[in-house]
């Protein structure tokens, strides 16, 4: 059974159609990458499987539930976490509590109001905190963090909810190539022992190539082709896409 | 019929007086992003300097003309020098700053042309011409008023030809759309600001005079005219001149039937206008949606405080419980008023600070706690207070629905409206509030009749429900409220409810002032109109500000600061405004973060943690 499944997805921005009648699923324990040109679709896609934006047309399931148009809100507490194409995270506070706080939140700790919130779920915030390597930082402004950190934090902050789907935007933008596959190489772990389905979209090809399980590939909101990494080499009209029409042959 | 007419015709002719000030602030605030209080001031300015002008020139319209058009262009240097002086150095603070700077101006004007034209209203000898009318349908309507009708569509009209006619324009409408492109493109800016904002004085200078022949030169155009101002320009959209001449228009109208009809709700209408425009229409009627607010740009991060604050503070909450036993009675009233003082602007700071939701109406709160125990007479006072606090926030909670969904200036002016509406219910419902008269004889029980006794129960309430307000800021529910602040994306990302974070916070700092605003009705025994007025709200502003939006410890500075200020003030000098006026510019300039914010950094670099 899949986790997500999207059928006939569609939403139009005025006159344009961002994304047009894109059906697809992703298993636990698979990461399928969604990649394309810009303006392809793929940060719109994400965005309506996360709440924040509503289909004009086709249906999002989590599990056998229908979630079409439910609230981020809701769509978190249903066990999605999500990264952003451009960080989100809590500048007032340090590391550690960004990560407390999704702590608190998924606790449903939210309205308390006699402990101190920094004395909340330590122990798990250090332990998330050291799976990505941000020990170190703990104790940082997320303000003031380089942007691949950022990137780290919020996933780590994703990952605080235990979610059984994990959605994200460009993880890997801003780090230096060892930092990606390090980190890509962490969700993979993740993704196998937790049985967590991944959703990704990226620019780095290699980072694609080396961890998805299958790509799905987006032009100007169709979905053109589906497949292995082999499969999507192979496939013509991908190389069309990425290489214009009459190009020689060659590596990218 | 005619009735009617004759009442849409003064409509429209306050519509034109409305929109000459209001197009003044809209371009200002198009251009340099700065919500510009001391317009009134201008327009005040603006109405004396024409009352001296035309008192020396001859009694005839030509010379009206030239009186009024000289004025506006003594008001425009007036208007250039202050941009010059202070306006440019506060461009980049935040938006609060900003309007706090400018109200240190309204302060200092005010003391200035009771200086120079004394605190008489001045009433502009009137001309033949003046007093001429025309018949219209069998009734008499002032030739002026008339004419001033066509004022309005006729600078509507030149503004337009000069935005999109003349080079300069065209610059003007580039910097409203991206202030940032227009100056990487190697426009000067500073002229190019400078030039705006005399153009608006000069326009609100022409306002003032033209007021002149309908009422006089007066002190209290500056507030009257800014809070109209206010309304339009935020009913029209910031920034939309065409948005403003509607919303003249449509304010103007209402105001004139408005007497017609329902007299004892004129001051609530243009008020109860604006909250429904911003409502349906959370950017006006024309106006755009703006961009994030700056303030977001620097979050300082929220530390508990180091312990040497801490045994500081042991060493202040001591002095202040002995306080009784050492002190004259006029000083322990002077303390009492500023413990009042500190949860007032402690409750601010919640709504402000973590919530990040600024008010411009927070006396409103104050006045509803104060009211409320005004009107219970009878109930005892442990029973009271709690009501003032449980009605306050019970409101807040109501009203707050309406609020949390704006941000920036809009919500600002949403509480200001909401305070001005509070206001005039109890400056209007004379038979139950007391009108301008208040509510007198509020007696406090026996055993707080005694000024030592009243003041331990002021510093137990007080301090009580301040370190509460802390508790709550650095518990999870605080955490959360920040958290909505500081990315509402994120925020809904991770399963956190930021519309009723904020509510909560709106909520609890409206309850909090309540309890203040109670506690104030007991100290003074009496209750008047004033508590709600603006400047009671800048009040609280300004004690947040000064000590610094950051944490707990800035209002309670601030509002020692403040108080203390106040006092010293009042009894050093008569001209207590302008020195007040002039120590909120210099403060804003010098410490854009507040003197708690300044001292913190400070000890920082002392001691690197």
């Amino acid at each position: 059974m899949s986790v997500l499944a999207v059928s006939g997805l569609q939403k139009n921005f005025g006159g344009v159609r961002a994304v047009d009648d894109v059906s697809f699923s992703v298993a636990a324990g698979e990461m399928l990458a969604l990649i394309g040109p810009n303006g392809a679709g793929k940060t719109t896609c994400f965005n309506m499987v996360g709440g924040q934006l509503a289909p004009d047309h086709g249906a999002i399931h989590l599990a056998a539930q229908n979630v079409t148009g439910l609230a981020p809100r809701q769509i978190w507490r249903l066990g999605v976490g999500r990264t952003f194409q451009i960080t989100a995270t809590f500048a007032s506070m340090t590391v550690r509590e960004n990560v407390q706080m999704a702590l608190i939140s998924h606790h449903r700790g939210l309205w308390r109001i006699v402990r101190a919130a920094r004395f909340s779920h330590v122990a798990e915030a250090s332990d998330l905190l050291g799976q990505l390597g941000l020990d170190d930082q703990a104790d940082r402004a997320a303000g003031l963090l380089a942007y691949g950190d950022l990137k780290r934090l919020e996933l780590a902050m994703a990952l605080a909810s235990r979610p059984t789907l994990l959605l994200m935007d460009e993880p890997t933008a801003g780090m230096a190539p060892t930092e990606r596959m390090a980190l890509m190489a962490l969700t993979r772990r993740l993704a196998t022992e937790r049985g967590l389905a991944v959703l990704f979209t990226e620019h780095d090809m290699d980072v694609v190539f080396g961890v998805a399980d299958r790509i799905l590939v987006l032009d100007r909101g169709r979905l053109i082709a589906e497949g292995s990494g082999t499969e999507i080499r192979a496939n013509p009209q991908v190389r069309a896409v990425y290489l214009g029409t009459g190009a020689t042959s060659g590596g990218h | 019929m005619d009735v009617v007419l004759l009442q849409l015709l003064t409509g429209l002719s306050g519509a034109s007086s409305l929109f000459l000030v209001a197009a003044g602030l809209t371009v200002i605030f198009g251009v340099t992003r700065v919500v510009n209080f001391s317009h009134g001031s201008l327009c005040m300015l603006g109405a004396y300097i024409g009352w001296t002008i035309l008192t020396h020139l001859p009694r005839d319209p030509a010379w009206f003309v030239a009186g009024v058009l000289l004025t506006a262009a003594a008001t425009g240097l007036i208007g250039m020098a202050l941009e010059m002086t202070l306006l440019r150095r506060v461009y980049r603070a935040p938006e609060l700053f900003q309007l706090l700077a400018t109200f240190g101006v309204v302060l200092m004007v005010q003391d200035i042309t009771q200086w120079i034209w004394g605190a008489e209203d001045l009433p502009l000898p009137r001309g033949r011409w003046l007093r001429g009318g025309v018949e219209i349908l069998g009734g008499r309507f002032p030739i002026y008023d008339l004419a001033l009708i066509g004022v309005g569509p006729l600078v509507l009209g030149l503004l337009w030809l000069l935005f999109t006619r003349t080079r300069w324009g065209t610059l003007v409408r580039a910097a409203t759309f991206d202030r940032e492109m227009v100056s990487a493109l190697g426009v000067d800016q500073r002229m190019l600001f400078t030039s705006v904002f005399a153009l608006g004085a000069a326009l609100a200078g022409l306002g003032g005079a033209l007021g002149l022949p309908q009422a006089s030169a007066n002190l209290n155009i500056d507030l009257t005219v800014i809070t109209d101002a206010f309304v339009v320009v935020v009913v029209g959209g910031l920034g939309s001149l065409v948005g403003a001449f509607l919303a003249s228009i449509l304010i103007g109208v209402l105001q004139a039937f408005g007497v017609l009809l329902l007299p004892q709700a004129t001051l609530v209408l243009a008020f109860l206008v604006m909250a429904v425009v911003l409502v349906l229409r959370p950017n006006g009627l024309l106006g755009k949606a703006q961009a994030t607010a700056r303030s977001a740009s620097i979050a300082c991060l929220v530390r508990p405080a180091p312990t040497a604050l801490k045994l500081f503070a042991m060493a202040a909450l001591l002095v202040a419980i002995t306080a009784p036993f050492w002190t004259e009675p006029f000083l322990l009233s002077v303390l009492t008023e500023a413990l009042i003082s500190i949860l007032f602007a402690a409750s601010l700071h919640v709504m402000m600070g973590p919530g990040g939701m600024p008010s411009f109406g927070h006396a409103a709160w104050f006045g509803i706690g104060a009211y409320t125990v005004g009107l219970l007479v009878g109930a005892p006072l442990p029973l009271a207070l709690p009501l003032a606090l449980l009605v306050a926030g019970l409101i807040a909670a109501a009203f707050g629905l309406f609020v949390v969904r704006l941000s920036g200036v809009y919500l600002a002016m949403l509480t200001l409206a909401f305070a001005q509406i509070v206001w005039a219910i109890a400056f209007q419902g004379v038979s139950f509030t007391g009108g301008d008269n208040g509510l007198l004889g509020i007696r406090r029980p026996g055993w707080a009749l005694d000024a030592g006794n009243f003041y331990w129960l002021t510093l137990g309430v007080c301090l009580g429900g301040t370190l509460l307000l802390r508790r709550i800021l650095y518990a999870p529910l605080g955490y959360a409220i920040r958290a909505a602040r500081d990315s509402a994306v994120r925020a809904e990302a991770i399963g956190l409810p930021t519309n009723r974070l904020r509510l909560a916070a709106f909520t609890l700092a409206g309850a909090a002032a309540g309890l203040s605003g109670g506690l104030f009705s007991y100290a003074k025994g009496s209750v008047f109109p004033t508590y709600i007025s603006i400047g009671h709200s800048v009040d609280a502003l300004l004690m947040v500000l000064l000590g610094g939006v950051d944490s707990i410890s800035g209002p309670i500075v601030g509002a020692l600061a403040y108080t203390g200020l106040y006092d010293m003030l009042l009894r050093a000098t008569s001209l207590w405004r302008l020195v007040l006026g002039a120590t909120i510019v210099v403060l804003v300039v010098a410490f854009p973060e507040g003197i708690a914010g300044a001292s913190q950094r400070l000890w920082h670099r002392v001691r690197p943690t």
